[in-house]
């Protein structure tokens, strides 16, 4: 998995590319938590993911809850197929924030 | 069509995407499968996952984990051998559908793709624990 960041109008929005399973989930979750800290809405952008496992799922979760308990926002952006499906089977497409 | 195909791997979170990778070229050559192998690869990388947090403790490992993937007049089966902690079938939980928490997911998403779940208690050779997953394959 790789990732890179961008910031715009105190939006962080960071690009996830690759497959995001538990070899991974920490280094995604690293990335992601500093940028709830620092900025008032974080865009988590999936549309490079290809695939995504429980622990990815556990990252969207985790984020989500830390970003409403300090009053922010994440939002999922673009997010690929293979991904929306496990979500959906994980059935969390009404509490996440998916645009 | 049926087949028998097996691969051992080694006991490192690493070794799911190879896992992933395994299934991907099987279920891609067999056309009954290919519709249903995102779930399945989903499903089977979940499995492995569960060897190496629970029965490994999240610890590499000299071990290895075997996966049998057998397909035989639409019936699918997968199985999984290991030789770490003796699983506790009362244990191992999926997530309540209202609890938002990380967590259970796997067994979840296992429970909602395959028909059946068996924990098979008779020993096979000198695994410690065997995981076998069975559905039944619709084709049109």
């Amino acid at each position: 998995m790789t990732y890179n960041v961008t910031e715009e109008n105190n939006i962080s929005t960071i690009y996830l590319n690759g497959e995001i399973d538990m070899d991974v989930g920490d280094k995604a979750k690293e990335a992601i938590m500093p940028l709830i800290e620092s900025a008032n809405e974080i865009h988590i952008n999936l549309k490079d993911v290809q695939y995504m496992d429980s622990s990815g799922i556990s990252v969207l979760i985790e984020s989500h809850q830390k970003a409403v308990e300090l009053g922010k926002k994440v939002v999922l952006k673009e997010i690929s197929k293979s991904v929306l499906k496990v979500i959906m089977m994980a059935k969390l497409e009404q509490i996440l924030n998916i645009e | 069509m049926s087949f028998t195909l097996h691969a051992d791997f080694e006991i490192k979170s690493s070794s799911l995407k190879e896992v992933r990778n395994f299934c991907r070229e099987i279920f891609q050559k067999n056309q009954e499968l290919e519709n249903e192998q995102e779930k399945l690869i989903l499903v089977i990388s979940e499995a492995a996952q569960n060897i190496i947090k629970h029965a490994y403790e999240n610890k590499d490992s000299p071990d290895k984990m075997r996966l049998q993937i057998s397909y035989n007049d639409n019936e699918l089966q997968i199985d999984l051998y290991d030789k770490g902690k003796p699983v506790i079938e009362e244990d191992v939980k999926p997530r309540d559908l209202d609890d938002i928490k990380p967590g259970g997911l796997g067994t979840f998403f296992i429970k909602q793709v395959m028909d059946e779940i068996i924990f098979n208690k008779e020993k096979t050779d000198d695994w410690v624990n065997h995981l076998i997953l069975k559905k039944k394959i619709i084709t049109q």
